[in-house]
């Protein structure tokens, strides 16, 4: 599988915390990321929690 | 991208064609500052989606107040202009900005990439349908999700506690769980939802919080808090906050008429039929896979599961059905948030791992103008007084602090924003910075933890050194504190915003310190977890060196037959250990272990020494534990005096050989949870249930004659591991329920074992005559996981396992820069979620290791030469071992002596030298004497 060059660039599709992550450790490790989101702002379900367990951290 | 949605996906792994539709917003985002007066004159009012329809938004809006981009949109569906031309237009009337644009159209985005990572997430179950939970028809019963938004100081009650029916505080709440889940009837969705036990009982003690004497009480079938700390949890919730647990499936909510109060009928433990009344019910609703993923998932041609999540191998848990697609989060099975930042990593690993030879190929470096120089100039201070929406401004008066801000020495210029940290606001505090020649800036906001660093690259967008910033925190500090006293809190957030202009005065600006990096990557434990992680950083390029105790590569996988969807693991295992073996980039060092450890992250030293007694030293820029854990062997049950009470482990290994005395029984026990919730070791295993259940349907299966008992506390077969629990159920597989006061008692009886326990259905003793006992025993940490820790400064939790940086959003991180954790070591998990974690540990250390230097935070100790005399004060106080005696370098005999060098890249900053020297011979840059002093008399000069 030689044959094609592969291209430095990665989709992600959809905006809360676990395509956030995707998105911030693939930047920081040399990849340009596309992140698509369907909704008007990034965040997905966890901004919408008020606060979290254990720490009691409000979600933003 | 925002509003898009991905229509298209073609090609192949390493080069796909992905088509992009981006749906019209209607607001120009180069043009919208965000300053909500389209708002407030929208007459259109609807549910707001993210108040989950507890609070309305208009036609024109954006999503959240610290919604990321922060612009406006306008929803075409219930714009009044849109649905009729010529009519309404009052946001375009008062958009000062011009930023209204109502010919917007759809555009079409075709890109090139390499990989795609689906994360679109799940829906919360809707109850509607469902009908007998009576939502959507009495105004009491609400939604969990909706419950978060009543308690949010950012929902429509500002956290109030109200029955939406009359608008009366509330007093009995009843938590129901399992609604949409564990319910092929009602909903369809069958499998369990993993997260909904956890949350309720969070949003139970929260509400508790708030409602000082409510009552609460949740009902469920089994309470699934599997994650860590979990258990530890449930348990003050139960005994501190006097959380009710009622074991039951309630059958449908009823109102009492006319004071809207909301009855449950449900038969209790004790096999009574009951009748209670609570203001207000909360459903514990479920995960799915909405629609439009489904849709998704059809475009990508991923293949699915039963249950309509993506269909993944336990061993490659974010490597859909089709090559160069990957997923994390929801879409490939309920889970909670930990697990889904950690795939979020593990997702970027699967990626790197195939683009690797593309690394750096597109990426563009963020470009700063030239830094002006500074020193020379008389001070210039600007001060930025956030609103923060209605945070601050609703209590402080942020107007007086503005004018009383103007009036402070050295401010040449102020002014108040609606949200400081928003885009529009940080371009706008750039421009006024040259402008106005600012040479220092106070941002009077909220807290430096999480806003400094951007307010630091505002000022360098700005050609500023990003240290000439200082925040005034009149939120966090402030107006959330004093929220009842108006006055006083603007009084205080004079003296705040006074102190940071005293303070940032005296700013210098700071160089950030590099530190090269060893690209080289370390990896403890050669088990399935150290074996992923080492295996994914040597395809992404890097040296690894991977050191295992034993003489075998494997740990404890080898001992595991089946994963929980049936894959087999021996098989698998096998393929990793060749893969590992044969890859040239990794360094195996079998039967060795850590014994020393110098250095810090991107130049650790790590001594390690062979069973023979040699030792040689590995020089590595990163570490992964993944040291594993240990089976428990119990002394309980008489497991040490009756040959035929054995542990999981054991029965696994006698039921493959086909042992005789296996073969031939007839009659098995499973007792769950030993050595698990109980006394000090207050966790749950997480995976016995499950594999007591699998047991339990192979023996079966075999002979289904046999029977097959399984006593249990809670049975957690969670997420889509409720199929086995359903299969064992339909296969005669009898569960019984114990209460840890009334354990079962195991005797030998001849040639039978008796074991007792108490039937909850029948409500009285029970005894049956088994032929073999199998113990769902512990995972225990390992033994020398502390003293592991010792030497590279990780902590462990109270029950020995490793602690992560942070449980929700730094799952497989340290505390300790450069050094991550995955497996068992950080505690009890099966192996789709150990080896998640492992490719999470090494994305996290791909993030440093790509990098050939990196640049820590200027603020550091420096050492003042003209006063340290080497008294050596500072020396022992340094919790991060940063500060070395030297010999001084000078000829005369007056500078002869000795004196510290600070390491830059241990230090921390923390300034505990700084406040042990006696002669100012140390000081933090950023925090000197005379900033701190400035800041304190500036604090005093009232």
């Amino acid at each position: 599988m030689q044959d094609t060059k592969k291209i430095g660039s990665v989709m992600i599709v959809g905006g809360g915390v676990t395509g956030m992550q995707a998105a911030l450790d693939l930047a920081d490790a040399g990849y340009y990321v596309y992140l698509v989101e369907k909704s008007g702002a990034i965040g997905g379900a966890m901004a919408q929690l008020d606060k979290t367990f254990p720490t009691n951290d409000c979600s933003m | 991208m925002t509003l898009s949605e991905v229509t298209k996906i073609d090609g192949v792994a390493g080069n796909f064609t992905v088509t992009v539709k981006e749906a019209p917003r209607y607001v120009d985002m180069e043009k919208c500052i965000a300053c909500g007066a389209c708002t407030e004159k929208c007459p259109k009012k609807v549910d707001s989606e993210y108040d989950a329809a507890t609070g309305k938004r208009k036609a024109i809006y954006v999503k959240y107040a610290q919604a990321v981009p922060l612009k406006y949109q306008i929803d075409p569906a219930n714009c009044i202009r849109l649905q009729k031309p010529g009519a309404c237009g009052f946001c375009e009337k008062v958009c000062d900005a011009g930023a209204i644009n109502f010919n917007d159209t759809e555009k079409i985005h075709t890109l090139n990439v390499g990989a795609v990572v689906l994360a679109p997430g799940f829906e919360a179950y809707d109850p509607t349908d469902a009908k007998v939970w009576g939502f959507g028809v009495y105004k009491n019963v609400i939604t969990s999700l909706q419950l978060e938004r009543y308690l949010s100081a950012s929902g429509p009650t500002e956290g109030h506690l109200i029955r939406p029916s009359d608008g009366k505080p509330v007093n009995k709440v009843a938590f129901l769980q399992c609604i949409g889940s564990r319910d092929e009837n009602l909903c369809g969705n069958g499998y369990c939802s993993s997260v909904c036990c956890m949350y309720a009982i969070k949003e139970a003690v929260i509400a508790k919080d708030h409602v000082p004497g409510l009552q609460t009480s949740i009902f469920y079938m089994d309470m699934r808090t599997h994650g860590k700390e979990f258990d530890q949890y449930l348990e003050r919730a139960r005994e501190d906050s006097g959380v009710r647990f009622v074991r039951c499936r309630v059958n449908g909510v009823e109102t009492d008429g006319a004071s809207s109060d909301l009855r449950l009928r449900y038969v209790n433990e004790e096999g009574r039929q009951k009748e209670e009344f609570f203001d207000m019910v909360v459903l514990s609703v479920g995960l799915q896979t909405p629609k439009h993923v489904l849709e998704l998932a059809q475009t990508a041609d991923i293949k699915l599961t039963a249950d309509n999540f993506a269909a993944t191998s336990d061993f490659a848990p974010v490597q859909t059905s089709r090559e160069g697609i990957f997923t994390c989060g929801a879409i490939a099975g309920p889970k909670d948030i930990p697990q889904s930042v950690v795939e979020g990593s593990a997702a970027a690993a699967a990626v790197a791992d195939l683009l690797a030879p593309s690394r750096f190929a597109l990426t563009r470096q963020a470009s700063f103008p030239a830094e002006k120089d500074i020193s020379q100039q008389e001070p210039r201070i600007g001060v930025f007084v956030c609103h923060c929406g209605s945070n601050i401004a609703g209590v402080v008066d942020v107007k007086a602090v503005e004018e009383y801000a103007a009036t402070l020495p050295d401010v040449v210029y102020v002014e108040r924003n609606l949200f400081s940290c928003s885009q529009d606001t940080q371009n706008m505090i750039a421009k006024r910075i040259q402008e106005k020649d600012l040479n220092r800036i106070v941002i009077a906001a909220c807290t430096p933890r999480t806003h400094e660093p951007l307010f630091r690259e505002t000022l360098k967008a700005a050609g500023l050194n990003e240290y000439l910033v200082e925040m005034a925190n009149i939120r966090n500090h402030n107006s959330w504190v004093h929220s009842k006293n108006p006055q006083d809190a603007t009084a205080k957030a004079k003296d705040l915003v006074r102190m940071a202009a005293a303070k940032v005065t005296f700013g210098d600006s700071l160089k950030p310190v590099a530190v090269p990096i060893t690209q080289k990557g370390l990896v403890i434990g050669g088990g399935v977890a150290g074996m992923t992680a080492a295996l994914n950083l040597a395809r992404q390029g890097f040296e690894v060196h991977l050191v295992e105790k034993s003489d075998t590569l494997g740990g404890n996988a080898l001992n595991i037959k089946h994963t929980w969807s049936g894959e087999h693991v021996p098989t698998q295992v096998a393929k990793l250990i060749d893969k590992v073996i044969w890859n040239d980039r990794i360094i195996i060092h079998k039967e060795h272990t850590v014994t020393a450890v110098e250095g810090f992250v991107g130049n650790f030293r790590s001594t390690i020494t062979g069973a023979d007694g040699s030792s040689k030293v590995i020089e590595h820029g990163t570490g992964v534990v993944a040291i594993g854990g240990e089976a428990f062997l119990p002394k309980e049950y008489n497991y040490e005096t009756i040959t035929r009470v054995v542990t999981a482990v054991q029965f696994d290994k006698l039921f493959e050989l086909k042992e005789k005395h296996v073969k031939q029984a007839k009659r098995f026990v499973f007792i769950q949870c030993v050595g698990s919730r109980e006394g000090d070791h207050m966790y749950c295993s997480k995976v016995c249930c499950t594999h007591s259940v699998q047991s339990a349907i192979a023996l079966k299966k075999e002979n289904p004659e046999r029977n097959v008992y399984i006593l249990y506390r809670d049975m957690r077969t969670y997420a889509q591991r409720e199929s086995l629990f359903r299969q064992a159920r339909k296969l005669g597989v009898i569960f019984i329920n114990y209460e840890l006061h009334g354990k079962p008692k195991v005797t030998e009886n001849g040639p039978d074992i008796d074991v007792e326990v108490w039937d909850h259905v029948l409500h009285r003793p029970l005894k049956i005559k088994a032929d073999m006992v199998i113990l769902a025993t512990a995972i225990r940490p390992r033994e020398d996981a502390a003293e592991l820790g010792k030497l590279y400064k990780v902590p462990v939790d109270g029950h020995g396992f490793f602690q992560e940086a942070h449980a929700k959003l730094k799952p497989v991180d340290f505390s300790t820069d450069g050094m991550f954790v995955a497996g068992l070591a950080h505690y009890p998990k099966p192996v789709e979620e150990a080896v998640a974690q492992a490719l999470a540990a090494s994305a996290r250390a791909a993030t440093l290791l790509s990098k050939t230097q990196i640049s820590l935070d200027a603020v550091k100790a420096a050492v003042d030469e003209n006063y340290c005399d080497g008294c050596a004060l500072c020396v022992d106080v340094c919790p991060y071992h940063a500060i070395t005696l030297v010999e001084r370098a000078g000829e005369d005999d007056r500078a002869k002596g000795r004196l510290i060098s600070v390491n830059k890249a241990k230090c921390k900053g923390c300034g505990l030298c700084q406040g042990t020297c006696p002669k100012r011979g140390v000081a933090v840059s950023g925090f000197t004497m005379r900033q701190i002093s400035a800041q304190i008399q500036a604090a005093l000069a009232v």
